[in-house]
This record gives C-alpha cells, sequence and structure tokens, in this order.
C-alpha cells in the first residue's frame, strides 16, 4: 500500500462511464486484480471523504508501463467532480488495497460474472487468469447499453461472452443469472469469479453453493476510510469452525470473499436496530473440492 | 527571542505526548492499518474504539453516510469486548510506538467498573476515556452522559480505581457541557475531552429510507468545528486549570490552534485521518508553525490566549 500524488495521464468518456489513467508506477506495479485505489476529494469542499475505484489495468510493461487505470461512475458529487477532471491534474491516491483475487492452481475453466461497473476489475482479472492459461467465458450485464463497460473488450478476452440489459438494447434482455446457468453448462465452469452488486451476489452465491462451484466475489459495501480504520464497510462472515461470524472489513479482508461464508440473509435484509444471531445460529460451510486453501495461489 | 527551545510535547494532566494531536476515538484501527501511511511514532497519542464488557457485532451497514462537509455514522461499537481487547488488540496497539489511550463504554455503572479493572495494571494503557454517549441501561435513558448525575457516578468510579488519568468524554449536542464537565472533573476526572459526536440523521429522499442501516446516527467532520470551539472556551472558562482535550472538526493545524486559543491542551483529529492518514502528523507541523510565527516555546503558551474584551456578555456558565 502507497500512498502517491499521481498525475492524470488521460480520461476518456466510455458510454455511462469515464475511465482514468494516472502515473502511479509504486501503485500500479502492486495491484492485482480485484484491489481498489482510494482518491481524494479535493479540499475546501463540502464532499469530504475518499472514493474508492477498482483497478481497472495496472501496467507493469510496456509503452504504459507505471499507469494505473480506473472507472468513474458520475453518479455523486465526488465523483462527478473526478470525471470532469482534466490530463495533468494531480490527485492524492492511496492504493492497492484490499485482498486481490486468488488464481486457480488445477482448475481451468474460468466464468467471469460482471454488472455494471463491475466489469473493469474483471477484464483485469481475465487477462491474468490468460497469462496463466486458463480457459475464461464471461456473463456481462447493465441497465441498458451505454452502461455496458467495453463489450468489445470482453469478446477479445473470452471464449464466450454472453451480454444482458435489463431494456435488451444490447444482448439478450435480462440480468446477469438470466445467462449464467448456460454460460456454466457451455464453458463446463470449473470456478467462478464475480463483480456486481450485492444483490446479483447473493442470487450468484446460492447457485454456486447448489452447483458446488468454487468461487470468488468482489463485494461492494459502502466505505469510509478505504484502508480499515472506520469499521464501515463490514461483511458478516460465517467461520470455518462453525462457532459464529465476524463482521470483516471488506477494505481490508474483503473485497474479495468466498460468497459461501458470506451471511447474505443477514447482510443484506432490510435491517433491525441490532440483529440477533439468526435462530438455527450461524450455517457451517464445509470446503468442496476446489474451495480449501490449497486450492488457490495468490 | 534567540535561543528558545520549542517542544511540541504536552503533558496533559499526567498523559505526556510529544505533541498536542491524538488521533480520535474509532479512527485509530487497530494497530496495523497506519503502517506506512503515517510515521506513528510522531502522533501524541492514538485512542482506541470504544471497547466495552462483552463483544458487539455492531451495526448492520451502511454504517456511514457523507453530508455536507461532514459525515453521519453509526458503527454500533463493533468491537472484540474487552478480554480480547485486552490480549490481542491493545499490545498490537502498543507495538506501533504511540502512547494508547483506551475508550470504555457500557450501559451500568458496573460495566465501566469492570472495563477499568479490566484495563488496570496493564502497561500499555497511557489514559482512559470514558464514552458517555451510550443508553442507559439502568436509568433506561437515550444517552448516559447527558445527566450530571450520572456523569459524576461513572467518572467517579472510574476515576477512583484508576492508576492512569482519566478524560470524559462529554456527549455532544447537550446544552450544558460545562455543567457536565464540572460533574465530571469535580468526582475525580483528570480532565475532558469535548465533545462527543451528536446524534444525526441523513435521510436517502428516493428510496424514502435513512441512509444508515441503524437509521439514526452521529454527525462528524468539519462541520464540526464551531461547536467544538464554544464547548472548549465555556468549559476553560467554567473550570481554568482542567485538561481539556478538543474532539470534532479538527482537520488543519489553524483548527487546531484555535482550539488551544479557546481553551484546549491538545486536540483530537477523527474524520481527518479517515481521508488523509497522514492528519495528525500534518496538522502537529502546522501547530509547530504557528508557534514558530507567534515566537512562542510550546502550545501550553497559547492555551485560553484567545482575547475577549471585557465588556462582553457573559456566557452562559459565568451567569450560573
Amino acid at each position: 500500500m502507497r500512498r502517491a500524488r499521481a498525475e492524470i495521464l488521460s480520461t476518456r468518456r466510455l458510454g455511462a462511464y469515464t475511465t482514468l489513467t494516472l502515473v502511479a508506477p509504486e501503485i500500479a506495479e502492486r495491484a492485482k486484480p480485484g484491489q481498489f485505489v482510494a482518491v481524494a476529494m479535493p479540499k475546501g469542499r463540502e464532499f469530504i471523504l475518499r472514493r474508492h475505484f477498482a483497478v481497472h489495468q495496472a501496467s507493469r510493461r510496456g509503452g504504459w508501463a507505471g499507469t494505473l487505470e480506473f472507472v468513474v461512475d458520475a453518479s455523486g458529487p465526488g465523483t462527478g467532480w473526478l470525471a470532469n477532471a482534466r490530463a495533468h491534474e494531480t490527485l492524492d491516491v492511496i492504493g492497492p488495497l484490499g485482498r486481490p483475487f486468488a488464481y486457480p492452481k488445477k482448475l481451468t475453466n474460468c466464468v467471469l460474472v460482471a454488472e455494471g461497473r463491475g466489469a473493469a476489475t474483471i477484464y483485469f482479472l481475465a487477462q491474468e487468469l490468460l497469462a496463466r492459461h486458463k480457459r475464461v467465458d464471461m456473463v456481462i450485464g447493465a441497465p441498458d447499453m451505454e452502461s455496458v463497460f467495453k463489450p468489445i473488450e470482453a469478446k477479445r478476452l473470452s471464449q464466450t461472452v454472453a451480454v444482458m440489459t435489463a431494456d435488451g438494447s444490447l444482448g439478450g434482455r435480462g440480468g446477469v443469472l438470466d445467462a449464467l446457468p448456460e454460460a456454466l453448462e457451455r464453458a463446463k465452469a470449473e470456478v467462478l469469479y464475480a463483480a456486481a452488486p450485492s444483490q446479483t451476489l447473493r442470487s450468484i452465491a446460492e447457485l454456486c453453493v447448489a452447483r458446488r462451484i468454487p468461487a470468488q466475489v468482489a463485494v461492494e459495501e459502502r466505505m469510509g476510510c478505504g484502508y480499515g480504520l472506520c469499521h464501515s464497510c463490514v461483511v458478516p462472515v460465517a467461520r470455518k469452525d462453525g462457532s459464529g461470524f465476524d463482521q470483516l472489513r471488506a477494505c481490508v479482508d474483503g473485497p474479495v470473499m468466498n460468497p459461501a461464508r458470506v451471511l447474505w440473509d443477514r447482510w443484506l435484509s432490510e435491517a433491525p436496530k441490532v440483529l440477533p444471531t439468526p435462530p438455527g445460529g450461524v450455517p457451517v460451510v464445509r470446503d468442496w473440492p476446489g474451495t480449501g486453501e490449497g486450492a488457490w495461489r495468490a | 527571542m534567540a535561543g528558545v527551545k520549542r517542544s511540541l510535547a504536552v503533558d496533559v494532566g499526567g498523559l505526556r505526548m510529544v505533541t498536542p494531536v491524538l488521533i480520535a476515538s474509532g479512527c485509530a484501527g487497530t494497530g496495523k492499518e497506519l503502517a506506512g501511511l503515517v510515521d506513528q511514532h510522531r502522533i501524541g497519542a492514538i485512542v482506541s474504539r470504544t471497547i466495552t464488557v462483552a463483544s458487539r457485532k455492531g451495526a448492520p451497514t451502511p454504517r456511514i453516510a457523507e453530508t455536507a462537509s461532514g459525515l453521519v455514522w453509526e458503527t454500533g461499537l463493533q468491537n472484540p469486548g474487552m478480554d480480547a481487547f485486552v490480549a490481542e488488540e491493545l499490545p498490537r496497539l502498543a507495538r506501533t510506538q504511540t502512547p494508547v489511550v483506551v475508550s470504555i463504554g457500557g450501559g451500568s455503572l458496573e460495566e465501566y467498573v469492570r472495563l477499568t479493572s479490566a484495563l488496570q495494571g496493564r502497561p500499555e494503557v497511557a489514559a482512559i476515556e470514558i464514552n458517555l454517549s451510550l443508553p442507559d441501561d439502568e436509568m433506561d435513558r437515550p444517552i448516559l452522559g447527558t445527566h450530571a448525575d450520572r456523569v459524576s457516578e461513572i467518572a467517579g468510579a472510574v476515576a477512583r480505581s484508576s492508576l492512569v488519568p482519566v478524560f470524559a468524554k462529554i456527549p455532544g449536542g447537550c446544552d450544558d457541557v460545562a455543567g457536565l464537565a464540572a460533574a465530571a472533573v469535580r468526582s475525580g476526572a483528570t480532565g475532558v475531552t469535548l465533545c462527543g459526536s451528536p446524534p444525526a440523521l441523513a435521510v436517502d429522499a428516493v428510496r424514502l429510507r435513512a441512509e444508515l442501516g441503524a437509521v439514526a446516527g452521529w454527525l462528524s467532520g468539519p462541520a464540526l468545528k464551531p461547536l467544538t470551539l464554544r464547548a472548549v472556551f465555556e468549559v476553560a472558562r467554567a473550570l481554568p486549570g482542567t485538561p481539556i482535550l478538543a474532539s470534532g472538526g479538527v482537520r488543519t493545524g489553524v483548527d487546531a490552534v484555535e482550539c488551544l486559543l479557546a481553551g484546549a491542551w491538545a486536540v483530537q483529529v477523527g474524520t481527518a485521518t479517515l481521508i488523509d492518514p497522514a492528519a495528525p502528523v500534518e496538522v502537529a507541523q502546522q501547530i509547530a508553525r504557528y508557534l514558530k510565527s507567534k515566537n512562542v516555546a510550546s502550545p501550553s503558551d497559547v492555551r485560553s490566549r484567545l482575547r475577549v474584551p471585557a465588556a462582553t456578555a457573559p456566557t452562559q456558565e459565568a451567569r450560573r
């Protein structure tokens, strides 16, 4: 983890998104898929917290060496300011933060699922998987055509791609879950990766548990600092020995997590003030082939 | 004034620090997070997250919402409980080479006493801060520390059984801060922290819901600075000589100096640390620059030096 004053090399509008490329060699050479950066907002404004973005691209070699790219979805005052930033301005960036995706040691057929901005992190992961001679298939979803992030990139990186939009303006009509079962069959999926809003991840997790597919998902939870101080972005995760659960911080213990261990009901319920432990206790999740510690490599 | 030896070191009622800047409760992590982002030995002290007798899982998410120049939060005091804290987190915090002030919280007098005795004899504990913003289980009140009787009862009990300095953190948004501070100090507390976060709410008008999972929360951030200054000013006037830690809205060296002028002995930096992990050190450097420009030797030389015309209408406390 490093803190840097990084110059914006370029910004690019891509449909509903803006991508920013920064010159940040110290962060770029360490960044791995699934990790994110925390970008400080300008001083003297009323929006004060850092904004957090998954790393879309970190180049260690070639003409773009030392650059780092992330994707901004201009939905609020902070992200709106960032989307309008110009080249040669500098940003205060901390990164790379969080636990990255791990790669399977033996299994080869990987299905990658992304919804909306989640595609940014998934394409970075796909490149790394391809470099490790894995087969990559993708399911990409978004509300509309404008919000499908770089569909051509998805095609370039994978054997097969299913694009799903809620309004049917690009690819099939529906959500990623409508296309996922078929994609799993087609790819003879052995491993699943996903980056999507938490409600989608929950459904994906149910599918993975039912089919006993080892999976890793990048969770989204509202963050305060991004480096573990404030305990805002917690996700309830079952302990391995079944003795209960821990509220783990998505910023330092995640954002990549084992979806089978996440207590989705507890996390996503319209919560009462203080949550009791579920009446049946916390479920014990036993590892199945491919999910144990030894099956993954950092 | 050549040859003056300038130092940022302060002694706040027995809590000795290399700078008058602490990291406020809940913003200092659990020991490892700040490594590499800031020179931790240059932070005056860190205040731990609030520790309770039993472990707490904390509030549901979202736990944080940004508001104009501030943030509304409710973590529900997630913490491992006093035994696990003393066994694991406290040694880890102490290894950062920064003095550790432990924040304690409970719903009854008994819990505060048990927490104090659990910390007794631990060399890592430089001081205790009493979080009084919890609900009062015994008296069935929403916030324990808004009543002088409870403040003096709890601060007195903690102070009696503690060998280290004890600071009572007066809840934010109270109308009689000086009265509550006086209750704490007269019953034995070394000093006070002014103030805790005031209660707050953030609303999402699109979803017709509260922004936070716990619904109601607490306000932090730069928006609080004027509230902090007023509280510090009133307590410093009503109780001269009482060690005061200013907490709330301090983001820059200028903010910190303003607090010192109003009567604070040291300042706590909270939200600013979540935005800029080096803030506690930068604030201290800026204080040093200010001291140099004013040609004074120590932060205590500017304390309570706010020039107030004698004819000013007395504050609420002076009238008492």
